[in-house]
């Protein structure tokens, strides 16, 4: 087995289904975790009261932990070799497919009523609705990013970048004139979009791994401008104080001016948060629907195609810098939306909340979403966030098992869970296409 | 002109620590095509486990520093070696034929766990260890500005250019180094011809981590600290060496990390230490747009 092209048809030799393979590769895998783990887990340093450096040793967290990878190692080859025998036997009748297709036809008009049932639900669990805003908003920007990545093909790992400059430039406008999140949502965008352009102009002759770097390159230079640009942003402290949205211009406190006045309802601070429960809601189905427009249009199918293709592309004509363009500040557009949302959500803002472990989270929503599929977005944003949720308490273990995550599902399904495209072009019936058959973008 | 003097001698200094870590980019960008993220955080695995031998061995009672240095780095070395192999062993190797973006997700998510690992294992506190190596020569002194030159800077450039020279001899004379050339060439036709490619992209994450371990161990001697965060700049900033003297050239990644070096300093000098990873970042996209290839690397050309 030379041929570096065929790894995964490996004949399997009969050798390898014996329980004596499965203890020689576990306790070969034990042995490399006791060596991996001796120093890293065996033994703890500490600055110790003085300043100076203390450790202890840690033996049973070690033995603990090479048992671990023992035992774990013995079930992931069992579940290898059950799930390769069964895998092969697995054909779905015609009618249990027909059932699954109609069973995911209903996904998405269920997904809407319920997100739109969402407050009324419920109303008096504000860390659901807390966690539902924060889902959403994760929505919206993976939506944004689905733009650039899934169907221009351009690899944006900076995408924080509009987001930080959307809440930086609400946070700024508003704090600085006093000018409404209303008015200042659309300059949010449109600031965004600039910096999308800015980003744009200097990548456009960049492809995949270094256009990559460059756009991480950019989130790190945005982040580290507003950390040290003191007194314009006001650096680590960040900008607090930020106004919450109106609704048409009627406050919602607990005045006489404020909505429950008006309506002539008690006041209840839940009412903000079912607000920007649906501002949240409204802004994500925007982003949606002027995507699945854009795509219809010849600058979506431009997108689509440079994605495929670059050279073909400017062969047929297309302008390319145009399309890169306008698909970096339309992303970034959206992502600025999303950052101005997200700033008078919070009413505080650092740079903390705009590192790079934010755009990773944002580019594997889409990427573990399935590139390009909408609805992927939505059941990765729900499962990563909600995953997030499972560790309150344990945050220290949270990024641990966020990139573990990401390392087994990228083994599991390279292609994110709906790894099927719809075409915006078919002759006579609408098919599938998987996306094997469709190139990543370059 | 003294200050200047001095500041080259840092720049030199954190250049030589740079040049190595980009070593290991380039290597696994010639070979297999891919930035390894988790690059970076292999780096500060290797910081972490030159401070925990070192720390056994005090306590064993071994206290010649000669004899602790030569222990410790062979002890950061063979187990960050093994740290890059299990990466690649469990992150890329599953993935080296999928799609272009799904290795490039996984080395994120395994960067990821390497610092959030070293977190949890070892704290999020910033461990300081004491001076190890003191003592230096003045090399001039005038109008009271004294230019030195400290032993632990000896140190880390010899090491560096005896590392370099070893590893260039190998690449160019040994059996695994053609082998590696010949994957980076073509690796269907190397794998037809008798090479073992999984074993040859084996050894070259085990060769990248090992020089990582030894600029992580160097690192902790020179700046006197470790902590779990130090993988994600110091990885972008030696990648952005790599891309700056040209990715898949070995030279190339020592000049880019020798002028990145020099770069933060002088503009930490000069200018503001509060923007230095700034112009780092600048340097490398500017560097791109105009030199995409690099001051030493090849032009691709791309065919339909």
């Amino acid at each position: 087995m030379t041929d570096p092209t065929l790894p995964a048809s490996k004949p399997k030799r009969a050798s390898q289904l014996g329980a004596a393979f499965i203890l020689k590769k576990s306790l070969l895998s034990a042995f490399v975790a006791l060596v991996l783990f001796s120093l890293m887990i065996g033994i703890r340093t500490d600055a110790g009261p003085t300043g100076q450096l203390i450790h202890w040793t840690r033996f049973a967290d070690l033995a603990i932990m090479v048992v671990l990878v023992f035992a774990g190692s013995i079930l992931t080859e069992l579940f290898r070799q059950w799930w390769a025998a069964r895998h092969r036997a697995l054909v779905l009748p015609e009618s249990a497919k027909r059932g699954l297709f109609t069973l995911g036809r209903l996904v998405v008009p269920a997904l809407l009523i319920f997100a739109f049932l969402v407050p009324v639900i419920f109303y008096n669990q504000r860390y659901m609705l807390d966690l539902g805003i924060l889902v959403l908003t994760y929505v919206m920007l993976g939506w944004g990013l689905n733009i650039v990545v899934g169907l221009a093909g351009l690899l944006d790992l900076g995408y924080v970048a509009f987001y930080a400059v959307g809440a930086y430039s609400y946070a700024l406008l508003s704090t600085t004139f006093g000018l409404s999140f209303w008015l200042c949502l659309p300059l949010a965008g449109i600031l965004a979009a600039f910096w999308g352009m800015l980003l744009g102009f200097p990548v456009l002759r960049l492809r995949g791994d270094y256009l990559a770097i460059v756009t991480l390159a950019f989130g790190e230079i945005i982040r580290l401008v507003l950390l040290n640009w003191q007194h314009v942003t006001g650096g680590p402290n960040g900008i607090s104080g930020i106004p919450r949205p109106s609704l048409f211009g009627i406050p919602l406190t607990a005045g006489p001016n404020g909505l429950a006045a008006h309506l002539g309802i008690p006041f209840s601070p839940t009412h903000r948060l079912v607000l920007l429960f649906y501002i949240i809601l409204a802004l994500a189905l925007l982003t949606n629907w002027v995507t699945l427009r854009l795509r219809r249009l010849p600058i979506g199918r431009a997108w689509e195609a440079l994605r495929e293709d670059e050279i073909a592309c400017r062969a047929l004509g297309i302008n390319t810098t145009t399309t890169k363009l306008t698909a970096f500040a339309i992303g970034a557009m959206f992502g600025g939306f999303a950052g101005a949302f997200f700033a008078t959500r919070q009413g505080f803002i650092s740079p903390e909340s705009f590192t790079f472990q934010e755009s990773a989270l944002v580019l594997a929503i889409v990427v573990l979403g399935g590139m390009g599929s909408q609805l992927g977005v939505v059941l990765s944003s729900l499962a990563l966030i909600g995953g997030f949720e499972l560790f309150r308490g344990f945050e220290q273990f949270r990024m641990l098992a966020f990139g573990g995550a990401m390392v087994l599902l990228m083994i599991w399904r390279p292609r994110g869970l709906i790894a099927h495209r719809e075409p915006s072009l078919f002759l006579g019936e609408r098919t599938k296409i998987t996306s094997d058959l469709v190139k990543e973008g370059r | 002109m003294d200050y200047f003097a001095q500041q080259l001698i840092n720049g030199l200094v954190l250049g030589s620590i740079y040049g190595l870590i980009a070593i290991g980019y380039t290597m696994v960008y010639g070979i297999v095509g891919m930035i390894n993220f988790a690059h970076g955080d292999i780096f500060m695995i290797g910081g972490f486990i030159a401070l925990i031998s070192f720390l056994v061995l005090v306590s064993l009672g071994i206290t010649a520093v000669p004899i602790v240095l030569l222990l410790v780095v062979l002890v950061a070395m063979a187990t960050t070696a093994l740290y890059g192999w299990t990466v690649e062993r469990i992150a890329y190797r599953p993935l080296r034929h999928s799609f272009r973006l799904a290795p490039m997700l996984s080395a994120i998510g395994m960067s990821f766990v390497l610092s959030n690992f070293s977190q949890v294992a070892q704290g999020a506190r910033v461990k300081p260890v004491p001076p190890i190596i003191t003592g230096g020569y003045t090399l001039f002194e005038q109008d009271g500005f004294v230019v030195r030159l400290s032993n632990i800077q000896i140190i880390v450039v010899v090491t560096t250019v005896v590392l370099l020279a070893v590893f260039s001899w190998m690449v160019t004379r040994t059996r695994l180094g053609r082998d590696m050339r010949a994957c980076e060439q073509d690796q269907t036709m190397a794998a037809l011809l008798g090479v073992d490619v999984d074993r040859t992209i084996s050894m070259t994450f085990v060769i990248g981590a090992a020089l990582a371990a030894v600029a992580g161990m160097m690192y902790l001697l020179y700046y006197g600290v470790v902590d779990f965060y130090m993988g994600f700049v110091a990885g972008i900033k030696a990648f952005t060496a790599a891309v700056l003297g040209g990715i898949g050239s070995l030279p190339g990644a020592m000049l880019g990390g020798l002028a990145i070096g020099l770069i933060e300093t002088l503009w930490s000098a000069y200018f503001s230490s509060e923007y230095k990873d700034v112009a780092a970042f600048s340097i490398l996209i500017i560097v791109l747009i105009f030199m995409p290839t690099g001051l030493l690397g090849r032009p691709e050309v791309e065919k339909v």
